[in-house]
């Protein structure tokens, strides 16, 4: 008996040692510069590479994030919200003291690549270098020499504000033992160039499953749910499962709809909106007709999912008055059969969006209306009102729920505490 | 952080949907809509391809004609404001400049040119005024209203509305807005919303400055006034005045005091 408390005592004791060691380790000295990271001042002036740089800046959706809502491209200040606290987004135009104008190339690489910081600190993984970890060392070149060539604008990043013990960044060393994996996309020579080319971008620069994925308690992703949707912390809207096989959030998408959809916000399987009509206005429209067929092409080999297992309801609704709303309400544009009408309004009899785990997206849809997102190919799209101001808690549960359980559709009920969260979610 | 208003109730709600319905003059349609939701499938194979068809996100609480809601004098009149200061509040919207998250996640995903296209459309509707409800005040309370609405108060360094939204307080070409057929509710708050940073214009922000400088009852007392008027026979916000310059001196003056 002594003798296995003994033992326990020592399995406790190393366990402690070892997380205290993850936690605390200092951070490595910044490695030795190695000729693939050594660029001249006369590289970066390269107007093609500068070029090449801002394609894959946006690309990459930069300035999504290092940009504050009606401010300066590049020059940060959005405050990005997490679980665990704010990271402001910093500043990464060239000015030496408030932007990036000191940086090496090499600095770029390490942050891009290793999620660390000039001065070797351990970064924020709300930078997603879980996924630009993946970009090249060509591609990253270009996008600092773009970077680089932008005008220095003087503006002091601000702190983040995380709680204990997130706050400490060191505790980021435990974070990165478990769920970081640096290494550049190595192409898979089973498969062709150009599914190799949607799989670095949607993996790498993309970081399509920074949203699209469950994340843990940690805010870490599993290695072994991928692409596979996933509920946006604070944003609170859901990114579904991008797999266009049977089960999948993707399940009857061609190639032609995923591209539509990414390069004018429509398609004839559903319309960008919340987070995702941003990245289609800001990103993906601008990206080539060969970069959004690839990306379809990857989407379209990702696996089929396991059946979902029919929702089992524990929230009752008056289907009667489902029917009603959507009668008044909906019909007008959606179609009493749910369809839609190609290019203006989306189906929403088997719309993924309508149907994901959660009904986030349609509670919310019902709440905000709003506009597809104007797009070179979709310059004055039409619109779906907001019934916030016009339909109670209840009405919108009521009709949320007739919706998803119509047609085809068979997903979960939503209840009225759910639309009442959902109302108060803020828009950022 | 209550972000939207819960309906008051089915009945107001209703009403103001009939309101809207006869202004459209489209009673004939309304009717066969509302006896029978079932020819959905048909009107859908003809969506029409017009901007009203277009922006309904917009037209719901505006009006279709931007009448704004009689009702709940949340959703202000857009009808016949100067084009371009319309749509340079779609842009303070976009731009975190004014806050009220319904307006920013509608606008967000619009272009500048689709921004001005809406706005052209809402600034050449010619829709009538009704007025709304305003609280019963004093007669003292009315009448520093009409004061601060026509004269100022020199003591304060608060100037006349109309010394810029113009005589007939409709407006001003090319981007300052009609004050008439405004509801008291949508005056005072949107009046609170620049003391409390939730509505901003560009530097200079005139507007910021008079709130700061008005007091709480002289707030009440502008919107019971401006809330109360007869709305105007002419409508249309007033050619500018080429003899005056764009923005007063004293706001000049006090944006630069206070950069």
């Amino acid at each position: 008996m002594k003798r296995w408390l003994a033992g326990l005592l020592v399995v406790v004791v190393v366990a402690a040692a070892l997380v205290a060691w993850l936690f605390f380790r200092s951070p490595r000295e910044r490695p030795p510069q190695s000729a693939a990271t050594r660029v001249s001042a006369a590289t970066l002036r390269d107007p093609a590479l500068i070029a090449r740089g801002q394609y894959l800046a946006t690309v990459g959706d930069c300035a999504a994030c290092h940009t504050r809502k009606g401010g300066v491209r590049y020059a940060g200040g959005r405050s990005l919200a997490t679980p665990f606290g704010n990271v402001p987004a910093p500043n990464i135009t060239p000015d030496p003291d408030t932007g990036l104008g000191r940086w090496s190339f090499e600095d770029f690489w390490r942050a891009l690549h290793l999620g660390k910081g000039r001065h070797g600190e351990l970064l924020y993984p709300v930078f997603s270098y879980t996924s630009f970890t993946k970009v090249t060392p060509d591609d990253a070149l270009a996008i600092f020499a773009y970077l680089q060539s932008l005008a220095p604008v003087r503006q002091t990043s601000e702190a983040p504000s995380l709680r204990f013990p997130y706050s400490v960044r060191r505790s980021l060393a435990a974070w990165r033992a478990l769920y970081f994996k640096p290494g550049v996309y190595q192409a898979d020579p089973a498969q062709s160039a150009q599914w190799n080319r949607g799989a670095y971008l949607v993996q790498g620069l993309g970081h399509c499953n920074e949203c699209h994925a469950t994340r843990d308690a940690l805010g870490g992703l599993s290695p072994d749910h991928t692409l596979t949707g996933g509920q946006i912390p604070e944003q609170n809207w859901y990114a579904p499962d991008l797999s266009a096989r049977p089960g999948g959030g993707l399940e009857g998408w061609s190639t032609r709809d995923i591209v539509d959809l990414l390069k004018t916000g429509q398609s004839a399987k559903g319309a960008a909106f919340g987070p995702m009509a941003d990245v289609v206005r800001k990103s993906t429209q601008h990206m080539t007709d060969t970069d959004l067929e690839a990306i379809a092409t990857y989407l379209q080999s990702l696996p089929a999912r396991p059946a979902a297992e029919a929702a089992v309801s524990h929230v009752s609704f008056d289907r009667k008055k489902g029917a009603e709303l959507y009668a008044d309400r909906c019909a007008d544009c959606h179609g009493v059969d749910g369809r839609g009408v190609a290019g203006i309004y989306p189906p929403l009899d088997g719309n993924t969006s309508v149907n994901e785990p959660t009904g986030i997206n349609a509670i919310r849809t019902v709440l905000l209306g709003g506009f597809a997102p104007v797009t070179a190919g979709n310059p004055r799209p039409y619109s779906m009102p907001p019934y916030a101001q016009e339909l109670n808690d209840e009405e919108v549960a009521t009709v949320v729920s007739y919706i998803r359980q119509s047609w085809s559709n068979k997903a979960s009920a939503v209840r009225p505490s759910e639309v009442s969260t959902y109302r108060h979610t803020p828009i950022d | 952080m209550n972000w939207f208003v819960e309906p008051r109730s089915a009945v107001s709600r209703r009403a103001s949907r009939a309101v809207i319905a006869l202004l459209v003059a489209c009673v004939p349609c309304a009717a066969v809509w509302a006896a029978d939701p079932a020819p959905a499938t048909v009107a859908q194979a003809a969506v029409p391809d017009t901007l009203q068809q277009r922006i309904k996100a917009c037209t719901t609480c505006h009006g279709v004609h931007g009448e704004g809601s009689p009702g709940s004098g949340v959703f202000p009149r857009l009808a016949g404001k100067p084009a371009a200061y319309l749509a340079q509040q779609l842009a303070y919207f976009q731009d975190g400049l004014r806050k009220y998250a319904p307006m920013e996640y509608t606008v967000r995903q619009l272009s500048p040119a689709y921004m001005e296209e809406i706005a052209a459309y809402f600034s050449a509707q010619e829709a009538p005024y009704h007025a709304s409800p305003v609280p019963s005040v004093s007669a003292a309370v009315m009448e520093r209203g009409k004061q601060l609405v026509e004269r100022g108060d020199s003591t304060r360094g608060i100037p006349s509305c109309v010394s810029c939204h113009g005589e007939r307080l409709t407006g001003v070409e090319p981007a300052i807005p009609g004050l008439a057929g405004l509801s008291y509710d949508y005056v005072s708050a949107q009046i609170g919303s620049w003391r409390t940073h939730t509505r901003a214009a560009k530097s200079p922000d005139c507007m910021a400055i008079v709130a700061t400088r008005l007091r709480d009852s002289d707030i009440t007392a502008v919107a019971a006034w401006l809330g109360g008027l007869p709305p105007p026979t002419d409508m249309h916000a007033q050619p500018a005045d080429p003899q005056k310059h764009t923005l007063p001196g004293w706001c000049v003056a006090a944006a630069g005091a206070t950069p």
